[in-house]
């Protein structure tokens, strides 16, 4: 079953909001199709979110489509009217009225004022109901419960830990296409913002803090990964794969990190958080415990303020 | 020993700070372009010490220009600061373009280092050392006129702020020849532009830099203000005044209240990089989103003391080239205030993607799309002034419709980054940097270059050749669309923004337009100075000493181009709205006063410049921790103020013979004037003498 974001909280939605979803979904994707036409073809559009690769990109393809449209009414009329009285109401034209003291016209200010704010309040509703559907913190809902995996943002590669299986990989994201992904985020050095374009919007990773997000692949695919929020020399090259893979492929993948047999644990994390580019992804077969709630620590206010309490 | 001796003299100063032993060290062709750049910058210093010498223009220089008071010499200093610094900031685009459309899977042309500086300094300088001295510039030239002043509240103030920018300006280009600027953008996010990720001297750079500017800018926020509330000439009440004044004040008020909120976080920031606090870092409980947090605080207000007075500059020149009242002015008034409120309730958007709860995203996203409103009501009020009246169009009006046409696609793209979970998808990538340079070129740049070319024959008597003001609109709209309308697209496939190199082979076509577009801005840049040099070579031709070639509505168009000193002859005493409109319809322009009083102006002042100096000595002293320079900089500032208070005697009076003089001599120039009708105004013909067009109905 593909992993929806649903508009409730409860894990399985009814089927008659699904069915609307999925109605919606598919018109939306009709909608964005004809959008990517008139570009006349830009593959390159294919890598981000209109290329969708997941629901949550997915929804948030429909939701641009549907801001677009509604944008269509304001801009419409500016782009038709100022090259129109522009060019109608030229020097040359003598035929034109002129009117040179006319300066206010109180149904022409309620024809400026009052379109305008209808327009953004009902935007504000498309807003307010995308925003907290599509809240990041906010899991998705599927039929399997969540990978869950916490990523370290590191100089110049990111570090996923998959608590649930005690292994991690350096630059390599990968996860069972049929399940969620339930990310717990943090950085080992300077604030970075994690982003795979085709499946969910971007979140920061800060030192000392975690941040959430959630995201679903649609069917098994390679996308790609990035940092987007520049740290350094090397920001360019901290791209990673991300695998989302059938089950059989997964559980191999996890087979073969462990297979690898290397450990990570604090020595390790020290040496590997030095600021280098990686290329080729890496694998630990084993990871020691608790490690992404000690990396949390060695740059959390918390810790001290503890440590403090508890000499008191 | 020597060592400690070095350091007492140099601080960390040493041979490796220079860009060309740096390339002589590492030959590379990044390198290179640094030194080069370096090495611009002292050669062009070289010829303009030469040239000053050579001409003796060392004198009227510092006697005429740089200790003046005048607020309309301190609006043309700001614009060529504003000029030297675009020239600068736009070949670093075109160098970031070119390395980008070259980088796709290969090297390019400049490293990831020189990259990063390149698109540090160009944020930096567009904003702060661009834009801001730009529009300030015009402010200070065509407010204190406008409002029927003799100049700013505040004169010394005034030269003070000016100079506290030149020595901002002055910091990030010796960064140049001397050391590295910061790599962390313009925003300068700690804790990447903390000690323990940045040790060297980038970010000191970039913070004493816009310390210096952004004290100057307080300075002249209040100035403004204190001016608007306290020097309307009579009969100027507020809903009199001409809309770029408004703006101007709504501006000044942003200014006083926006720019503390940055002079304290790089302030917190200084003192985590020199002083070991812990403000930002990632330790010890810093924390670095105190820091996101004030600087949008600054950040977003920002946004809007750019753009408001070039709103104020476009209604200006839509409504005089339109032949036609303002239409919608209290509209526009309100419109403009509730912007100025607005403008700080939204900052959080610029990051939604920090983590918050999604009720505070959508509030503040809803809080942003409201601004569309009143930003919505002032296009429609442009565009219906042109309605029904009678366009002429003049490179500054061509300017105005292609920025509202393109601001429009710029607003569009400003609703959709205010959709959170639109914004997660397109943050941080180019979308974003184009969906900032859609809203800044037409909002600002195309507004200021519209007010220069509009109020330049107030300021020097002369009109701009129209022809090379025609190509370079050409190639400012082209280059525009050429050069960020691919930005979308790549954005919206995922290309995150100051990325040095590029791996997706897809985005390389795009990447090619954008630089084209970046060297057809360059060349927009290009023909205005060509226009410049052409208008001052055909001066004789187009001079226009009456004073109002545009058959023109407010008060700066009442008296001669240039304004004498005093501005005004005689205080002007206003009814209404529009009054040098109204006058020239009663044929009540042009009079004699009954009688001429002596006025008094203030003496030049050697203030403004050493506070400018010593500012500049202070931060370079601060960079590299050269103490002696720093202590000997903050005390000359400090020493000059307060010695200054002392000083008795800073005014001098012009005599009201002289100015009885002046002003019939000038008025023996109006009637020996051909009042020359719309239709020649691009013409020779143009004597500055407006004729009526057509003789409007007495009200």
């Amino acid at each position: 079953m593909m992993p929806e974001v649903t508009d409730g909280d409860s894990a399985v939605a009814p089927p008659l909001v699904q069915g609307r979803t999925r109605h919606r979904t598919r018109r939306a994707r009709v909608l964005s199709a004809a959008v990517l036409l008139s570009l006349g073809g830009c593959g390159v559009l294919d890598h981000g979110m209109l290329g969708a690769a997941g629901p949550v990109a997915d929804q948030t393809r429909s939701l641009f489509v549907i801001v677009c449209l509604i944008l269509l009414f304001v801009v419409g009329p500016v782009l038709l009217l100022t090259p129109i009285f522009a060019w109608h109401y030229r020097l040359s034209n003598t035929k034109s009225a002129y009117r040179p003291q006319w300066g206010f016209n109180w149904p022409l200010e309620g024809l400026i004022w009052i379109p305008p704010i209808v327009i953004v309040l009902i935007l504000a509703v498309f807003l307010w109901r995308g925003t907290h559907q599509l809240d990041p913190y906010k899991p998705l809902a599927s039929a399997y419960p969540p990978v869950e995996v916490q990523v370290v943002a590191l100089d110049w590669k990111w570090l996923f830990i998959y608590p649930d299986e005690g292994i991690a990989s350096v630059n390599e994201l990968a996860f069972p296409a049929d399940r969620p992904v339930h990310l717990n985020l943090t950085s080992g050095t300077v604030m970075q913002s994690f982003f795979i374009p085709k499946l969910a919007g971007q979140i920061y990773a800060m030192a000392g803090m975690t941040t959430q997000l959630n995201l679903a692949a649609s069917e098994p695919g390679h996308f790609t990964g990035q940092n987007t929020q520049f740290n350094g020399m090397g920001f360019q090259n901290q791209k990673f794969p991300v695998l989302a893979q059938a089950g059989d492929d997964y559980r191999a993948w996890i087979a073969r990190a462990r297979a690898g047999g290397k450990m990570l644990d604090m020595a390790a994390y020290k040496a590997l958080s030095a600021r280098s580019v990686q290329a080729e992804p890496s694998r630990y077969g084993a990871v020691a415990p608790d490690l992404f709630k000690s990396i949390l620590a060695l740059d959390d206010a918390g810790a001290h303020t503890a440590h403090k309490e508890a000499k008191r | 020993m020597s060592g400690d001796v070095w350091f007492w003299l140099f601080g960390r100063l040493d041979a490796k700070a220079l860009p060309f032993v740096r390339a002589w060290d590492h030959p590379t062709l990044s390198e290179f372009i640094g030194a080069m750049a370096g090495g611009m910058v002292v050669v062009g210093a070289v010829v303009l010490v030469a040239l000053l010498t050579w001409q003796r223009w060392w004198r009227p220089l510092f006697l005429d220009w740089l200790t003046s008071l005048d607020h309309k010499k301190i609006g043309i200093m700001y614009v060529v600061i504003a000029g030297v610094m675009l020239t600068r900031a736009l070949i670093e685009a075109v160098l970031m373009r070119t390395q980008q459309s070259l980088a796709v899977d290969a090297p390019g042309i400049v490293a990831p280092e020189h990259f990063a500086q390149l698109f540090s300094t160009h944020g930096t300088i567009m904003v702060f050392f661009m834009a801001m001295p730009f529009l300030t510039g015009l402010i200070n030239f065509a407010m204190p006129l406008q409002i029927g002043a003799r100049d700013v509240a505040f004169p010394l103030l005034n030269s003070i702020s000016l100079m506290l920018t030149a020595a901002g300006a002055g910091l990030v280009m010796i960064s140049l020849a001397i050391g590295d600027f910061s790599t962390g953008g313009w925003s300068g996010y700690p804790p990447y532009t903390g000690k323990a990720f940045q040790p060297g001297v980038g970010p000191d750079y970039w913070i004493w830099a816009i310390t210096l500017t952004s004290l100057g800018t307080t300075f002249s926020g209040l100035n403004f203000a204190a001016t608007i509330y306290k020097k309307r000439c009579p009969g100027m009440h507020l809903m009199r005044m001409p809309l770029f004044c408004w703006t101007a004040l709504c501006t000044s008020i942003l200014m006083v209240f926006a720019m503390p909120p940055l002079t304290l976080a790089t302030a917190l920031l200084a003192l985590d990089r020199y002083a070991d606090f812990h403000f930002f870092t990632n330790d010890l409980g810093g924390n670095m989103m105190n820091y996101v947090n004030l600087f949008w605080l600054f950040g977003h207000p920002e946004v809007y003391i750019l753009i408001l007075p070039a709103f104020g500059v476009y209604s200006e020149v839509i409504s005089a080239f339109s032949s036609k009242e303002l239409y919608g002015y209290t509209s526009l008034v309100l419109a403009t205030m509730a912007i100025g409120i607005l403008s700080f309730t939204v900052w959080l958007h610029h990051f939604f993607t920090m983590g918050q709860s999604a009720d505070v995203n959508a509030a503040f996203g809803i809080a942003t799309m409201t601004i569309g409103v009143p930003t919505g009501v002032k296009v429609y009020d442009w565009i219906w002034t042109m309605f029904r009246g009678e366009v002429r169009f003049t490179t500054p009006m061509l300017f105005s419709i292609a920025f509202i046409v393109t601001f429009v696609l710029g607003g569009f793209s400003g609703i959709l980054l205010a959709v959170p979970p639109i914004d997660f998808v397109v943050h941080n990538t180019v979308f974003l940097v184009a969906h900032f340079h859609n809203v800044i070129i037409p909002g600002t740049l195309y507004g200021v270059i519209a007010g220069y070319m509009y109020w330049f024959p107030k300021a020097f008597g002369f009109r701009l050749v129209e022809g090379w003001g025609k190509v370079s609109f050409a190639c400012w709209v082209v280059g525009f669309y050429l050069a960020f309308m691919p930005l979308y697209v790549l954005g919206l496939g995922g290309m995150p923004r100051r990325s040095q190199a590029l791996f997706e082979p897809d985005y390389r076509p795009w990447l090619i337009v954008a630089v084209l577009g970046a060297f057809i801005l360059l060349a927009g840049l290009v023909t205005l100075f060509v226009q410049l040099a052409v208008s001052v070579r055909e001066r004789e031709k187009n001079r226009v000493p009456v004073g109002d070639p545009w058959d023109a509505r407010s008060l700066e168009w009442s008296v001669s181009a240039p304004p004498p000193e005093y501005n005004f002859a005689t205080i002007p005493h206003v009814g209404r709205r529009d009054v040098f409109y109204w006058r020239k319809a009663a044929h009540g322009a042009y009079k004699p006063a009954d009688h001429y009083r002596d006025i008094t102006v203030p003496r030049n002042s050697w203030v403004g410049p050493i506070v400018g100096l010593g500012g500049a000595a202070c931060g370079f002293g601060l960079v590299w921790h050269i103490w002696w320079m720093t202590i000997l900089g903050f005390a000359a500032v400090w020493i000059t103020v307060i010695g200054r208070s002392f000083v008795r005697d800073t005014h001098r009076v012009i005599s009201a013979a002289e100015v009885e003089a002046t002003d019939r001599a000038w008025l023996a120039q109006v009637s020996g004037a051909h009042p020359i009708p719309r239709q020649l105004e691009e013409s020779p013909k143009n004597f500055g003498l407006a004729e009526s067009f057509p003789a409007p109905v007495p009200a």
